[in-house]
């Protein structure tokens, strides 16, 4: 670290201390070194030594070693040294969960101090601590922070439902804290309100069909009420959720605006965008002839010119957001064409957004001024902006009619300045004004011809080209020109090589006899030497059509053109309404539904503007109005494309939790996936196993989103039937279940016992509880909740116990599963950590479950894929285990283990041994392929297995022994 | 919401990092040194996308800010959010420098985990955060303070403690306009308007309650129709120094310090308010109908020939006679191949700078109603670029000592109920500063 050095030099003059020592040591046993100095006795030293131990944190060194160290300094009434504790826990718990547990205690008490900056403190960081150990602890405290009396602590629990909801969304909403952050909409404390709405819209978009956020026009007066008290951010928070609200009818939906208008002279620009999108999205519910319509109107545009004299970072995204304004409403900004002038030292971001707004407002009206500017722009330097400037003066043409004159000969002007860009932009401009206006410019082709040799970028010369082509019969010497470019065709682009073969043979039907020799040379070059199917069609077709029929020929090539449209890149309708509902996010700036950029099932729902109700209508029959407001949001069927990204779209519906379903393929494979990594795990693994081998891309990607929700129907489908048709296999109903084993002793759980097992029936995973109540005293209030596990595995329904357990009664159970839990790795891979709660205690304990009962029934591959994964898999990715004592045939053996969903696919006998090949899918979507060999005569068996994810390969072979030996 | 603030120097090196969400990966602080700090070509948007990741970045000095998050959240507020930051640091410990960070790298840390929480932006006021981040801890706070510093963190008047107490309760004032003007070489005006701030400065004690008016024309205009109110005529304030009799002006827009009733000035358009202490600004507003134009740049520009530029600039005050600008810079463009230039100008001093390709001429003090002239020769060495000179506009810079909008305060009134001081006994400074913003004139 060169600064740090430098810094230790600053720290030798000055006798001021200063925190940038921390960052200076960078010798060898820097690490023992600290570690002497945490534990050293006197609080000076410990904090000093804290304090180096997050500088090199944050320059990236890797600190972990000293978890249990600096761990130790956690108790401290030392709120500085406490904060600073956290904050290393917050970055290394994680990679240190045992050691993570030694703080519970702390922050239990914490949790507990009298100081409510304190508890509000331990809460805080407690949440950001992403360890499942610490978040079972979290609950409790978690619970009496948010019913706090002091409101410090209340805003910052609110916070933390989102947190523990980002971790584990079961236990959130198990543990009924969705309930209480409801409540909580209702606090005295604006800050308290706006944070509660913040995490509940969060919490909301991961569920996007559940009625969380449940708005009425109660709740939405509470809001407005808090609106006026809440510091900028709450209010920022709260105007967001607003936006998400339907009105019933316009008298509600003005009323709403009424009291949102007052935020337009707010000093956050955030906050006037925000109060713009409620308005811009309810305004359409009000009927145009309305007096307050127009009013609302007007007041939109002061603000929207304000936020243009904000810092530039802002000034850009005000004026994406404009742009779509401009788009929906034109009328709102069209008197504040000269706000949108570019300034000499704006930042280019802001030039070059400011002048697509200029032409979008352009008009009869302004149009001598937008014209005198942008000819000023395009003597500028930037390129970019020069371009974009030439192009606009083009695209005023075509706008405005009367000004098109002025435009062409602004144009011609810049073309006399022989500024190589400049010239070959305004060429590519002027072939649109030629086709929007016929006959009437043609008089400049001479000057545009004079630059034909400057032009060295296909747009420009395919442009050029056109012109020539179309005008040949006012061009004496096109049949020169048109040669000039023939030359070097095969160097040409695609585009001007097209262009070029159009021209010549409109050139040939318009004066045929001088020219037949040029047409000539160009069939030829396009059909025969070119190896572009395009060229050589379009080459082909023309060939024949002139030499069958020159009329049709004719009609067909010189056929009149349609007219050019008046708007150029106008963002399509649908999208134009979603982005209006986005105003002010990300995705107005870049444009883009929130689908193309974000990751998971955040973002899925397509927003909408609200339908136009009558106020009438809506008291008549209040049923109707509501459902069609109501509906409006929710219409997530027509989903429009999103700009290619069909596999974010997928993914999307894939991860849309259905409620109760049965094994649902793909859905926790992919979240284990795209976990981490910035690169878009997500993308890469899916984009590999598509390369890889379709028929399997498509089984992951394909089957989930034919059927998200199938319900307990064994999984498959359509898919699943393609790969049944192969073998034609029946369901032998021999799945292998493991005896029951005791789980949880009386002696640790007060006296309940359990015991269990885990089968799967018809596709359904279950567990098999036994209960028993070993204690004097009648149980009851039973539940059952999972840690995040491996495969996601949760309880598909509640835990079934109606009638209370007496003393030494016994009950089973059997409890479906859903595999569409929240997913963490667990070590071993089948654990699975299970909390059951009854009236007297919560107990914990954890089992391991056969990974065999995630075998789902369309687990048979097609013999060629098979092949094809086989060899597409690497090596290292195959292990090999040995299967001992083993005496049954390889038929019975395959039998055998169909039962459990493990398909054999080939069977091939090489001298004596038999080869047998079996594929099996998990209900997360990964294949297991494996090669069984079996000698007859030899008990002990040899199984190679071969998977992507080659961690799960010992539990299967663990299964594999299981099912074979009993 | 926010994933994650790193902050960093001018070379790429980390000096800040905070991560909020887990979706927010480490690598994400070497995706934005690699692709926008250490990018070949300069970055063209102040918003990145990077791998599904967006980066949202400010720049103060040679000190990178940058903001990054997976989710589709709301990006005028994580730049209203990093401007925000800076302000903070700043008024903790002054420049936003690498120096300044990295000796107060603690106190960083502990501010970005009281302001941002999971991402969630949470009160930022520098006044309420001095009460309990400070370097030295929270110590010996009785059980009043804390509930105290609480209600105020989250508290309906974040901005403001209470039991603040002077002996002599003072007032200051200043309206500062900067104009802005764009004029075509032939005089033109092609776009003007003037962006103004009213910054208070407020020493007084208890929780008084505030009331400012100004020369509004709404608020005039109203006043006229319906029968003069009690506030019409008592200008306490006066003075000030505006050239014109105007009595009102048409105030195109306005935005207010968070302190500030909405909803009643969107109702009754009073601006009523209980202050923050020490300085704060209190409205920022924009004119552009009858802008007082205090200087007026005739420039004339001939070139003759290939390698020869004649440049002279007439300026000319455009105020009262009685009343004197200050520092008044004219900056003339000359072209990049520029080999010597000969100035001559009747008043202040004029140089030509290389290194910025630029005249400046310089003028200390100037009176209303006077013209003053500069000529200069610029020898151009040939080249063979086809590219034309640009001819940048020239841009000036000044100080008047009066509104170039014409705004005038007319009141301000202080109530404090439960403590006996009057608005009497408030002593009230006001003073109005009009600048150049960009003032521009092509030639």
């Amino acid at each position: 670290m060169e600064w740090a050095n430098q810094l230790c030099e600053n720290r030798q003059f000055g006798s001021k201390m200063t925190d940038s020592k921390y960052f200076t040591t960078t010798k060898k046993g820097e690490i023992f070194e600290l570690k002497a100095e945490l534990n050293s006795d006197k609080k000076e030293k410990k904090k000093e030594a804290v304090k180096k131990v997050i500088a090199s944190m944050t320059v990236g060194k890797d600190v972990s070693a000293l978890f249990p160290d600096v761990v130790n300094c956690m108790q401290t009434d030392n709120l500085e040294l406490k904060k600073l504790v956290y904050l290393y826990l917050m970055n290394y718990a994680k990679s240190q969960p045992d050691m993570a547990i030694m703080a519970v205690n702390t922050f239990v008490k914490d949790c507990e101090d009298p100081n409510p900056l304190i508890r509000a403190l331990a809460v805080r960081t407690m949440g950001c601590i992403r360890v499942d150990k610490i978040t079972e602890y979290l609950c409790e405290p978690l619970r009496k922070c948010l019913k706090d009396e002091d409101p410090y602590v209340r805003k910052t629990a609110a916070v933390c439902v989102a947190k523990l909801h980002d971790i584990n969304a079961q236990l959130v909403e198990d543990q009924g804290f969705l309930d209480t952050l409801k409540d909580l909409i209702s606090d005295s404390n604006p800050m308290v309100v706006a944070n509660a709405v913040a995490a509940l819209s969060e919490i909301a978009e991961s569920h996007p069909n559940s009625n969380l956020l449940d708005l009425n026009p109660q709740s939405i007066n509470k809001l407005l009420t808090a609106l006026n008290e809440c510091t900028e951010w709450g209010q920022i928070f709260i105007l967001d959720c607003l936006a998400n609200y339907t009105p019933r009818d316009d008298r509600e939906s003005q009323s709403i605006c009424e009291r949102v208008t007052p935020r337009l002279s707010h000093a956050n620009s955030a906050v006037v965008l925000s109060a713009v999108k409620v308005l811009m999205k309810f305004m359409e519910m009000l009927p145009k002839d309305l007096d307050y319509y127009g009013t609302l109107l007007k007041k939109l545009a002061p603000p929207l010119v304000t936020l243009l004299s904000a810092e530039p970072e802002l000034q850009y995204v005000a004026l994406r957001n404009i742009n779509l304004i401009v788009q929906k409403r034109p009328e709102i900004l069209k008197h504040e064409m000269k706000v949108f002038f570019v300034k000499y030292n704006d930042p280019i971001y802001v030039k070059l957004e400011k002048l697509d707004i200029m032409i979008r407002l352009a008009s009869q009206a302004n149009i001598a001024q937008v014209l005198a500017e942008l000819k000023e722009y395009a003597t500028e330097v930037d390129v970019d902006f020069v371009r974009k400037a030439v192009r606009a003066i083009g695209r005023c043409a075509i706008k405005v009619e009367q000004s098109a004159e002025r435009c062409v000969s602004t144009l011609l002007d810049l073309i006399q300045t022989k500024v190589n860009y400049v010239v070959q932009e305004a060429i590519v401009v002027i072939k649109d004004i030629f086709r929007k206006y016929p006959n009437k410019y043609e008089s400049v082709i001479a000057t545009l011809c004079e630059n034909l040799d400057s032009l060295d970028e296909p747009e420009a010369r395919a442009a050029m080209i056109w012109i020539v082509g179309e005008y040949a019969e006012r061009i004496d010497n096109a049949d020169e020109l048109l040669e000039s470019f023939l030359e070097g065709f095969h160097d040409e682009s695609t585009q001007v090589q097209l262009q070029l073969l159009t021209a010549i043979v409109k050139l040939f039907l318009k004066k045929p006899t001088e020219t037949q020799e040029l047409v000539q040379q160009v069939l030829s070059l396009a059909t025969q030497d070119s190896d572009n199917p395009d060229l050589r069609d379009r080459g082909y077709i023309y060939w024949r059509l002139l030499s069958t029929d020159p009329v049709a020929a004719k009609e067909v090539v010189l056929a009149e053109k349609p007219l050019i449209s008046e708007e150029t890149d106008l963002i399509e309708p649908t999208l134009l309404e979603e982005l209006i509902c986005h105003i002010g996010t990300l995705a107005s700036v870049y444009h883009k539904p929130p689908s193309a950029f974000v990751e998971g099932s955040r973002g899925v729902m397509h927003k909408r503007l609200p339908a136009r109700t009558g106020s009438g209508e809506g008291t008549e029959c209040p049923d109707v109005g509501n459902a069609a407001g109501g509906s409006a949001p929710e219409a997530a069927p027509s989903i429009i494309p999103s700009q290619g990204d069909l596999l974010g779209d997928l993914l999307n519906l894939d991860l849309a939790p259905p409620t109760t379903t049965g094994p649902t393929p793909s859905t926790s494979g992919m979240q284990m996936g795209g976990m981490d990594l910035l690169g878009g795990g997500l993308d890469s693994l899916l984009g590999g196993d598509i390369g890889g081998s379709p028929a399997m891309g498509a089984g992951f990607g394909a089957a989930p989103t034919v059927m998200p929700a199938s319900l307990n129907a064994p999984v498959g489908g359509g898919l699943g039937d393609l790969f049944d048709l192969g073998g034609g296999v029946g369901m032998p109903m021999g799945a292998y279940i493991p005896p029951k084993t005791v789980w949880l002793p009386a002696m640790k759980a007060k006296g309940l016992e359990i015991s269990g097992t885990f089968a799967r029936r018809a596709g359904v995973i279950q567990m098999e509880l036994v209960l028993t109540n070993k204690a004097m005293s009648v149980m009851t209030d039973f539940a059952i909740q999972f840690n995040r596990n491996s495969f996601g595995l949760a309880p598909a329904g509640p835990l079934q116990v109606l009638t209370p357990l007496g003393p030494n009664q016994t009950i089973e159970v059997s409890l479906p599963l859903s595999t569409v839990g929240p997913v963490m790795k667990m070590d071993p891979l089948n654990n699975l950590q299970v909390a059951v709660k009854n009236n007297i205690d919560v107990f914990y304990f954890s089992c391991q479950y056969p990974i065999s009962m995630l075998f789902v029934e369309d687990g048979k591959m097609e013999r060629q894929v098979f092949l094809a994964t086989w060899k597409d898999i690497p090596n290292d990715n195959e292990s090999q285990f040995q299967i001992q004592d083993c005496h049954l045939n390889s038929e019975a053996a395959s039998n055998k283990l169909q039962g459990s969903n493990i398909f054999t696919i080939a069977k091939r006998t090489v001298e004596g041994q038999d080869m047998l090949y079996m594929s099996i899918k998990l209900s997360n979507g990964i294949w297991v392929l494996a090669e069984l060999k079996v000698q007859a005569g030899n008990p002990n068996y040899t199984i190679s297995l071969k998977c992507r994810a080659p961690e799960v390969s010992q539990c299967v072979f663990q299964c594999y022994e299981a099912v074979l030996k009993n | 919401m926010i994933g994650g603030l790193f902050i960093y120097n001018h070379k790429g090196e980390v000096l800040i990092s905070r991560v909020y969400r887990d979706d927010i990966g480490r690598n994400a602080v070497d995706a934005f040194r690699v692709n926008v700090i250490h990018a070949r070509q300069q970055v063209r948007s102040p918003v990145t996308n990077i791998a599904r990741t967006s980066f949202f970045h400010v720049k103060r000095s040679n000190i990178w800010l940058a903001a990054v998050t997976k989710q589709n959240v709301n990006a005028a507020m994580v730049f209203e959010f990093l401007y925000k930051m800076c302000d903070v640091m700043a008024a903790y410990f002054g420049k936003v420098s690498e120096e300044n960070i990295k000796n107060n790298f603690v106190l960083i840390y502990e501010l970005l985990d009281e302001i941002l929480d999971f991402g969630y932006p949470q009160n930022s006021e520098t006044g309420a955060l001095k009460t309990f981040i400070t370097q030295q801890g929270i110590k010996g706070q009785t059980k009043e303070e804390q509930s105290q510093i609480t209600s105020q963190v989250t508290g309906q008047i974040g901005w403001r403690r209470e039991g603040i107490k002077y002996r002599r309760n003072e007032l200051f004032l200043d309206v500062l306009e900067s104009v802005n003007l764009l004029m075509s070489p032939q005089g033109q005006v092609l776009s003007a308007h003037v962006s103004g701030r009213v910054v208070m400065k407020s020493y007084l004690s208890g929780m008084p309650e505030c009331k400012f008016g100004m020369n509004d024309k709404i608020v005039i205009d109203k006043a006229g129709k319906g029968g003069v109110t009690d506030e019409v005529g008592k200008s306490d304030l006066g003075g000030g120094g505006s050239t014109s009799g105007k009595q009102s002006i048409a105030i195109d827009d306005c935005t207010f310090n968070q302190c500030v009733r909405l909803s009643k000035f969107d109702s009754e358009r009073s601006i009523s308010f209980i202050p923050p202490d020490g300085e704060y600004e209190l409205m920022r507003y924009r004119t552009t109908k009858d802008i007082i134009l205090p200087f007026r740049v005739i420039p004339l520009v001939r070139e003759v020939g290939r390698t020869k530029l004649e440049v002279k600039v007439v300026i000319k005050s455009n105020f009262k006679p009685s009343l004197l600008a200050q520092k008044i810079e004219v900056r003339i463009p000359t072209p990049l191949n520029t080999s010597g230039v000969q100035v001559i100008c009747m008043k202040g001093k004029a140089k030509y700078k290389a290194s910025e390709n630029a005249i400046v001429w310089k003028i200390k003090r100037m009176a209303g109603m006077k013209e003053s002239q500069i000529s200069a020769e610029i020898e151009l060495l040939p080249t063979n670029d086809k590219k034309k000179w640009a001819r940048p506009p020239i841009s000036m810079n000044f100080e008047v000592p009066f509104a170039p909008s014409g705004l005038k305060v007319r009141y301000l009134k202080v109530f404090e109920s439960k403590l006996n001081y009057s608005d009497h006994d408030v002593v009230k400074w006001v003073r109005y500063i009009g600048r150049s913003g960009i003032y521009e004139t092509r030639c």
